[in-house]
């Protein structure tokens, strides 16, 4: 008993790498005050509308077809830009070119381009009067003014995320890895297959969630190239606005708060599966 | 399977990595090239994988003619020096990569895949552990992940790219001795590049050193440690002692000592470097041959002990290594005086450098040191 008497007075930390309760405080409190709060905002403004009204108003014809394109034309976007980043991505890593930096640089833009310029842009080329539009319009393709503008704009904002994921993990493929590969015989697409993309995986699907989270959020740039004709091509963002502009606040949280679950559940079958193949390699 | 490989140029930009390299490797040889880095060591290697498209020259597998092959119709077991093992892939995946991605008319089935795979790891020595994956595994154990999966695809040869280089000084020792065994029972033709000379000797056959993309000489571990053709050889494989001398009347003098050391009949006349390594001197009483000098410093290394001396006769700084405690009984101290005689030399033209292009060919690669770079061989062997 006299010995636990000599004990030193403090307790002795459990871990090794202090300050746990204080930065894990600290983020609980900044997602509060940042993430959560004006998000249950939307949920508490909702709730006022009862259940029966929110499904009232969310299985409306024009709420779920806004729905549907939101969520699948993001998809599709985001499809689109895992294959054709990854090729961006592939060919950064491995190529050297002219003029390489430039189109590295140009990559960002859809990061920084205020989106109501990219959406006058697309537009501007996809109208059935723009350079492109007028060459697709004589074999029956109409893109602006339709969902297919809606995945194009998408698509656009969508490819930085894919490649500037992508890339980084690309070029932690070893050389070694693909040589190994082909002095046991394996020949370049089996290596593809089979050695590369393997290890790139995780970074496609992070940069899958990312483009994908940004194009169901995309507003001005979609908007512009659209058409936003009811049923048709209008987007869930821009139906929220509608409604908020016809002073329907309960409808418009309505609506953002489906928005917000979809998206939760995606974002979060997402990362399950991210921690899946992460614990297999 | 034996190798031929017949005036063998790579260049990478103007850098010419190898210079024409003509080697036979014989069947079921175990063969170390030998070099520092920048040597075409590790190019040469790659060259014979396939990995490296040549400027000229032919690689033969027996009679086939490899440089017309694609790597992967090689066969050939890469070794690489980290390893490369795929790391989403187990220990199992890992080996049976080379059977599993054979064509399907080639492709043993499935339960044969697993038996071949399961003897390998039980030859590495790693059975048991086919479910893990490369992160789990120690250096060691990768290494030998990365072997069992060469040999997989039964190679006509085994070439591993500086397979100890990045293991610690324990496991390196016990790899050596099992890949020594190995090769022993699996009789695979295996060439491995290194640039650690003890590695190099306990381990091959046959030595092939190299420097500056050629070869400087090729031969058994003794051959080319006690008889090293150029200085070179002679410096990288131990750190000689470069003493002056002179050839005249058919017979070997150090400067500054009265009788000559040995016979000489080689072509050599007038001033040479002689070259002697530590190891190869002996303390001497009154030797008119042998050279007088003071003890600089003692230092014990194992069973040795390493005397630094300044010699008498020009004052030049030698290194020496005379077992401890010396058969004389002596004690050797800073100060005391000493005399010294090589028992095992070399004498090669002055001023070859021994760290350069010890080049036979007529085309001197080092212009400016002036004296002739014919390097005459000649390892006489004293007493």
């Amino acid at each position: 008993m006299s010995a636990t008497a000599t004990l030193p007075a403090r307790r002795p930390t459990k871990r090794a790498i202090p300050g746990l309760g204080p930065t894990l405080g600290f983020s609980l409190f900044y997602l509060g005050l940042i993430v959560l709060i004006p998000l249950a905002g939307v949920f508490f403004k909702a709730s006022g509308l009862g259940v029966s009204g929110i499904w009232h108003v969310i299985t409306s014809e024009r709420v779920l077809a806004a729905l549907r394109l939101s969520f699948g034309a993001a998809l599709i976007a985001a499809l689109i830009n895992v294959v054709f980043g990854s090729i961006v991505a592939w060919v950064f890593v491995r190529y050297d070119f002219v003029g390489k930096r430039l189109f590295d640089a140009f990559i960002d833009l859809p990061f920084a381009l205020p989106t109501a310029v990219a959406g006058i842009a697309l537009t501007a080329l996809y109208s059935p009067n723009g350079w492109i539009g007028s060459l697709v319009e004589p074999l029956g393709i109409k893109i602006a003014y339709t969902p297919l503008g809606v995945i194009v704009a998408m698509t656009f904002i969508g490819l930085p995320f894919i490649v500037r994921t992508v890339e980084p993990v690309l070029r932690e493929v070893d050389r070694d890895l693909e040589e190994a590969a082909a002095t046991l015989g394996a020949w370049r697409w089996q290596t593809v297959v089979r050695v590369i993309a393997p290890a790139v995986f995780p970074s496609v699907v992070t940069g899958f969630a990312l483009a994908f989270a940004r194009a169901v959020g995309e507003y001005g740039s979609v908007i512009f190239i659209a058409g936003n004709f009811p049923l048709v091509s209008e987007i869930a963002p821009l139906l929220i606005i509608i409604k908020l502009e016809e002073f329907d606040y309960q409808g418009a949280t309505a609506v953002a708060a489906t928005m917000l679950v979809i998206s939760f559940v995606l974002l979060l079958i997402v990362n399950l599966l991210q921690a899946w193949v992460r614990k297999r390699s | 399977m034996d190798i031929k490989i017949r005036a063998v140029h790579k260049h990478y930009g103007s850098f010419h990595a190898l210079r024409g390299i003509d080697l036979d490797i014989e069947s079921g040889e175990l063969l170390a090239l030998l070099g520092p880095s920048g040597s075409g060591k590790t190019t040469l290697l790659r060259a014979i994988a396939g990995l490296e498209p040549l400027d000229a020259g032919q690689v033969l597998f027996g009679d086939i003619d490899a440089t017309s092959l694609t790597v992967q119709d090689r066969k050939v077991g890469f070794v690489f020096q980290q390893y490369a093992l795929f790391k989403h892939m187990t220990v199992f995946d890992n080996v049976a990569f080379g059977l599993t991605v054979r064509p399907k008319h080639e492709r043993p089935s499935t339960s044969e895949i697993a038996k071949r795979v399961g003897d390998l790891l039980e030859l590495v020595q790693l059975g048991g552990l086919e479910k893990r994956y490369p992160a789990q595994l120690s250096g060691g154990q990768k290494q030998r992940v990365a072997l069992a999966r060469a040999l997989a695809i039964e190679p006509r040869v085994l070439l591993l790219d500086e397979p100890f280089g990045a293991l610690d000084a324990k496991v390196r020792k016990d790899l050596r001795r099992w890949l020594r065994k190995l090769h022993r029972e699996t009789g695979y033709t295996t060439i491995f590049v290194t640039h650690d000379q003890e590695e190099a000797l306990e381990l091959a056959d046959r030595v092939v050193v190299m420097s500056r993309g050629r070869i400087e000489q090729v031969g058994s571990t003794d051959q080319v440690y006690d008889y090293p053709q150029t200085p070179f050889v002679f410096d990288f494989l131990g750190s000689p002692n470069v003493l002056p001398a002179v050839v005249r009347d058919g017979h070997v003098y150090l400067d500054g000592a009265t009788a000559p050391l040995d016979s000489y009949s080689g072509p050599l006349l007038g001033p040479v470097d002689l070259y002697a390594r530590p190891d190869d001197f002996r303390v001497v009483h009154s030797d008119p041959a042998g050279l007088a000098g003071t003890v600089v410093e003692t230092q014990r290394t194992g069973v040795l002990i390493r005397l630094t001396i300044t010699l008498a006769a020009g004052g030049h700084g030698i290194e020496i290594e005379i077992p401890n405690p010396d058969p004389e009984m002596q004690v050797w101290g800073a100060g005391d005086t000493i005399s010294v005689r090589p028992a095992h030399f070399s004498v090669f033209a002055v001023g070859t450098p021994a760290n350069g292009t010890a080049s036979q060919a007529p085309a001197a690669t080092t212009p400016g040191l002036g004296t002739s770079h014919t390097v005459v061989e000649s390892r006489s062997r004293g007493r």
